[in-house]
């Protein structure tokens, strides 16, 4: 650590950028959560009727951007799980 | 017909009422015909700021509740002749307005004026609510700090789910306003930058009012900044934000970036 390093503050407002970016991505997802909800029990029904699924392997995420919306749908399936007859 | 256009933010404090009141009279110096209609019940202030408090006879919720005809509650700018005010109510509850009485009271204005400017209460709440339900356009007002970044987040959408327009699966038009912007601070990475609120709020930017002595000085003597200095910096960027409500595609300065020996030594007023 230089003697300067003393006299010079951290900058903060990358802090906040990036504490805000955290934050909203969490708080959009739960405030549209009617609709996120909704997708994610439809989803997860459609995929369990052919795959063994745990129910916390779905992830479903809105992404805002400035003329659209981002829908990210995540389905993790393991491995052993047993395919269903289709 | 005209526009209905929102003044929202969600925190208070970050110059909604100001910047109802600037772009309103910047509209109405171009020589449109202007109403701005305060929505906070209870907690009025837009007359205050625009110098017409003592003028106040009728209110909105006169006029929805009945008691008065709204061209009795319209009170017509001392110096501007084509701005008008409606103000709130000061002792009724805010239950007292209806989303009947408003979407009447906000037909029968935008039938005649160009633009109908609604000056929303902070909050989520009722009165925050019916301000922007009529709404063509939302001017989201936030400050570069963290609060206020996260308010507008969450009237953002908002706007998207609990307006006419979004019920109808239109697109609401809405437009970032930056106010109490310093550039030097930014500059220094002490506050937020242009961009940084941008990126996180992903809505086009209408316009950036810097930090400024001259806002409170015009709330002093009651006129909106516009006319009370039209020549300061924010007064200058109420009216470039006017002009691009009205679609002009006028390039975005970020006031008093660029600034000079000259202007490190004369401050704000060579800006």
């Amino acid at each position: 650590m230089s003697i300067f390093d003393l006299f010079r503050k951290q900058r903060s407002a990358p802090m906040a950028r990036e504490r805000l970016q955290v934050l909203l991505a969490h708080e959009r997802a739960s405030t549209s959560s009617d609709l996120v909800a909704v997708l994610r029990e439809e989803i997860l029904a459609v995929i369990a009727k052919h795959v063994d699924l745990d129910s916390d392997r779905v992830k479903i995420k809105v992404d805002r951007e400035e003329t659209f919306s981002m829908l990210e749908i995540d389905v993790e399936i393991p491995l052993d799980a047993s395919l269903k007859a289709a | 017909m005209g526009k209905v256009i929102v003044v929202t933010s969600g925190k208070g404090g970050v110059g909604k009422t100001t910047s109802s009141a600037a772009l309103g009279a910047a509209l109405a110096q171009k020589g449109e015909k202007v109403v701005v209609v305060d929505f906070d019940v209870g907690l009025r202030n837009l007359d205050l700021v625009m110098g017409a408090e003592r003028r106040v006879v009728y209110d909105i919720v006169n006029v929805i509740q009945g008691d008065a005809k709204l061209p009795q509650a319209l009170i017509r700018d001392k110096r501007l002749e084509t701005l008008f005010l409606l103000p709130a109510s000061q002792t009724r509850d805010k239950d007292a307005l209806t989303p009947e009485g408003v979407e009447t009271v906000i037909t029968e204005l935008r039938r005649v004026f160009d633009w109908v400017i609604c000056d929303s209460p902070a909050g989520i709440e009722r009165g925050a609510t019916l301000a922007m339900r009529h709404a063509d356009i939302a001017v989201v007002v936030t400050n570069p700090e963290v609060s206020s970044v996260r308010d507008s987040d969450r009237i953002i959408g908002l706007l998207d789910a609990k307006t006419l327009k979004a019920e109808r699966g239109e697109r609401m038009e809405k437009h970032l306003l930056l106010t109490r912007y310093d550039p030097l601070r930014a500059e220094r990475g002490d506050m937020l930058k242009v961009d940084d609120v941008l990126e996180i709020l992903s809505i086009p930017l209408i316009g950036i009012i810097p930090e400024s002595m001259d806002v409170l000085r015009a709330s002093n003597i009651g006129a909106p900044v516009t006319l009370a200095d039209a020549r300061s910096a924010p007064a200058q960027a109420y009216f470039d934000a006017a002009r691009r409500l009205c679609g002009e595609a006028l390039p975005i300065t970020v006031p008093g970036e660029k600034r000079g020996l000259f202007g490190k030594i004369f401050g704000r007023k060579a800006a």
